[in-house]
């Protein structure tokens, strides 16, 4: 049987499959449903400086193969994670990754100094939210935001290692990607949503109450594969690849173009078993091919 | 522990504009316990990604195996494909998930409109024969479970939007009407449309009677990890429909939001 262990920017994860930002809450709910330390690892919902009600409902669409949400970081605040829910995370045997957003480059600061002291296992740091300095212009989309987002992040994580999650919503990701790994990343995931809308055509309304939203789940997946390939060339940093992952073969997919380990994210909501099948049919893929670690599936794309 | 479980379709009748559908569930009823007003979560065909949540209506737990019964119009497309599904097939069922009325003893004032009228017959069940039935629908022909609420209930009132059945209006002033008699209800137990809720919602409140109503909202992953279902509540919180609901004490929801 192939080694499942990877490893990401330092960080040994019992096999490559982690839980994607926003599709499990704080592993509450799914871990009436199994064991958390069957997962390589879990990236909380995404976290601000303070608590955040939403957006108004609806927050969710369903579109071809895939889904639009608009929950617009929903989540009790940093200080409420630190307190409540890491405690019960860090019962299982896995990964914690806590995901941050902020308004302002000092918010990240903040939330990096607090979440390293309380001892997470990696910091994962959402850049498609909007500087509110900047006018709002999402520090995703441009190089010279997202790196000083990232060298912000860095000199307050300490020892904990920070990878940045890069937006699909741009003209060329790796410029953001070559950014970040500058700026000191130790990491880097993808892809975060891709914005779209639906519209009830006899109400004439966007079917969100935001208009418009992100679009996840498997119709995304040849974008991120393709992503995932493009920013695997340019940067030498370790990859979390993600992005309509439902299957085994999604996810050997993602890690041949370039990705050390993977997030499941929306097919979660059809199948709360959804990651554990996914790592279960990679592990037959790597067995299927003779592999002896399915770390040996990074990069090992052969293209023409 | 919740599972999912594949289900045979069992029986399945067209009532009305709605779909009577019988699941055989195995065990779920013994093992997990079922309250009037939770639902099930239940998958519908592999091209629409998300579940749908479809309310339990009235539930059955034997050796021979536990049954449960759902009641549902075609909305859209995954309900359609539901809909379609002939007896003897099986479908991947989530559940019994959420929050349901607490309706033992009783009696209650039970009030549904539309296709929110079957989670009242759980309640109906659950308070023993005790409670009163006040069921809205836009005209006769849309009219469902008559029979049964007026053999599980002490007594069952129909309104109607157009006055082809039974009172010509909406439910709330059937609601008036039973709570300005001399009457020994402990609660109010509501489902249906939200403008429905809210002025049912607002009578219970005039009255002074405690009032429960199960909310709708689309939802995600049915079990409270993507907080799609947003519901705001008074005190400025966000509460989520599929864990903390869908059944909510009236005087929590922020009517106005």
């Amino acid at each position: 049987m192939p080694d499942m262990t990877v490893n990401l920017a330092g960080i040994a994860l019992k096999n490559p499959v982690v839980v994607a930002s926003g599709t499990f809450g704080f592993g509450r709910e799914y871990s009436r449903f199994y064991d958390l330390g069957e997962l390589g690892g879990i990236c909380a919902k995404g976290l601000t400086l303070h608590p955040h009600t939403g957006n108004p409902a609806p927050r969710i669409a369903e579109t071809p193969m895939g889904i639009l949400n608009s929950v617009g970081l929903e989540n009790p605040g940093v200080d409420a994670f630190i307190a409540e829910e890491l405690p019960f995370l860090r019962q299982f045997d896995t990964k914690v990754i806590a995901n941050i957003s902020g308004n302002t480059p000092e918010e990240y600061g903040v939330m990096c100094e607090k979440l390293s002291a309380a001892g997470v296992d990696l910091i994962e740091v959402n850049i498609s939210c909007p500087n509110v300095k900047a006018g709002g212009l999402a520090y995703g989309t441009r190089p010279e935001l997202a790196a000083e987002v990232t060298e912000e992040a860095k000199k307050h994580a300490g020892d904990v290692p920070v990878m940045v999650k890069l937006s699909p919503n741009v003209t060329d990701i790796t410029e953001i990607a070559r950014a970040a790994e500058g700026a000191g990343a130790d990491a880097l995931s993808l892809i975060n949503t891709m914005r779209g809308m639906r519209v009830d055509v006899n109400t004439r309304r966007p079917v969100l109450k935001m208009n418009t939203g992100g679009l996840s789940g498997p119709a995304v997946l040849p974008v991120a594969v393709r992503m995932v390939w493009e920013v695997a060339q340019a940067v030498s940093l370790p990859i979390l690849g993600m992005g309509g992952v439902a299957k085994g073969e999604d996810a050997a997919q993602l890690m041949l173009a370039g990705a050390c380990a993977v997030a499941v994210g929306t097919a979660l909501f059809a199948d709360p078993f959804a990651p554990l099948h996914v790592r279960d049919g990679l592990k037959e893929i790597a067995a299927c091919q003779g592999l002896e670690a399915v770390s040996e599936l990074t990069g090992g794309i052969r293209p023409w | 522990m919740k599972v999912e479980r594949k289900c045979r379709i069992v029986e399945k009748t067209q009532m009305g504009d709605a779909i009577y559908m019988v699941l055989a569930v195995g065990d779920m009823v013994r093992t997990s316990g079922v309250r009037p007003g939770q639902f099930v979560h239940i998958k519908c065909g592999d091209a629409n990604l998300l579940r749908r949540p479809i309310s339990i209506c009235q539930w059955a737990g034997s050796g021979d195996g536990d049954t449960l019964t759902v009641v549902f119009e075609v909305r859209g497309e995954g309900t359609a494909w539901l809909a379609r599904r002939p007896v003897g097939h099986t479908v991947d069922v989530l559940g019994p998930l959420g929050n349901g009325f607490e309706a033992e003893g009783g009696p209650y004032l039970l009030v549904g409109g539309g296709i929110g009228v079957p989670p009242m017959l759980g309640c109906a069940g659950t308070s023993g024969g005790t409670s009163t039935a006040i069921l809205g629908f836009r005209s006769k022909e849309k009219a469902i479970l008559l029979d049964q609420f007026a053999s599980d209930c002490a007594d069952c009132l129909v309104a109607t939007d157009d006055g082809s059945l039974g009172y010509h209006g909406f439910v709330d002033a059937l609601v008036r009407q039973e709570l300005e008699k001399e009457h020994h209800y402990q609660g109010v137990l509501a489902c249906g449309p939200k403008p429905m809720l809210k002025s049912v919602a607002k009578v219970a409140a005039e009255f002074g009677v405690p009032c429960q109503i199960s909310m709708e909202e689309r939802m995600g992953c049915g079990v409270g990890a993507c907080l799609v279902c947003a519901a705001p509540m008074k005190d400025g919180t966000v509460k989520h429909v599929c864990k903390d609901g869908p059944v909510f004490d009236a005087r929590e929801v922020d009517w106005d939001a």
